[in-house]
């Protein structure tokens, strides 16, 4: 389980990245977030933020075209 | 408003030049996404791309000298002969059709993208000379940008990772 789910299923780019960040905003450091998507550009967009922001991808997943991305806030 | 280059954050400028509906989607998502990710952003809107300042935005799309442009349609692609392209109604008919399409992909509108961007604390510059040159009146614009010139941009450049022009 984690701290707080966020879905953003049906957003086009850039709107996932942009509610992430301001739900990872409101989060303490160390919580978790899973964000639900289904823009496949997602996948590598989420890879690439966290590499820039300096939080944790802890897994990113794929269940029949729902993306699962789990975010550990560090950054 | 801080001035570009405080903090220790790597920074984007970029020059906003083009103000209809389809040219207004790159500078605004790539500053928001740019905040969203750390960095400092400034954003110089000047000539056309001034117009996406104003309170009232309504933004269309011409499909004239655009032939790249092809729009989905009943499964297909369709072009747009610039012949056609010249007569009344077209450009309100494909802007129209993008709005649409817009709402239908989840797409946000550039209303929403130009709110995330003061929220995220985007510099926003908008051109004196263009606001002479057009005549625009300050109480027609949103608050917040600062007026400036191209000194007042290419300081914030020389400052930045990133500058790009659209």
């Amino acid at each position: 389980m984690t701290d707080q789910v966020l879905d953003a299923k049906g957003l086009n780019c850039p709107l996932p990245i942009l509610r992430a960040r301001k739900a990872l905003n409101g989060m303490a450091s160390g919580a978790t977030l899973q964000v639900l998507a289904t823009d496949p550009g997602s996948v590598k967009d989420f890879e690439a933020f966290c590499r820039t922001t300096g939080n944790e991808l802890l897994s990113s997943s794929n269940e029949n075209g729902v993306f699962s991305f789990v975010i550990r806030r560090t950054g | 408003m801080a001035e570009a280059g405080a903090g220790n954050a790597k920074r984007m400028s970029m020059i906003v030049t083009k103000g209809t509906l389809d040219w207004a989607y790159p500078p605004f998502i790539l500053a928001t996404t740019a905040a969203a990710m750390g960095l400092e952003v400034t954003m110089f809107f000047t000539f056309y791309g001034l117009s996406l300042l104003k309170k009232k935005l309504d933004l269309g799309i011409s499909t004239l000298g655009n032939p790249a442009m092809e729009m989905p349609m009943m499964g297909m692609h369709m072009k747009m002969p610039n012949l056609v392209s010249a007569l009344p109604g077209v450009d309100t008919m494909a802007t129209t059709m993008m709005k649409n399409l817009i709402k239908k992909k989840g797409v946000a509108s550039i209303e929403e993208l130009r709110q995330a961007a003061i929220d995220s604390d985007v510099r926003m510059i908008a051109c004196q000379m263009t606001m002479d040159l057009f005549e625009y009146k300050p109480e027609d614009m949103i608050e917040g940008p600062v007026l400036g010139g191209a000194a007042t941009y290419i300081e914030t450049a020389t400052k930045s990772e990133i500058n790009l022009f659209i």
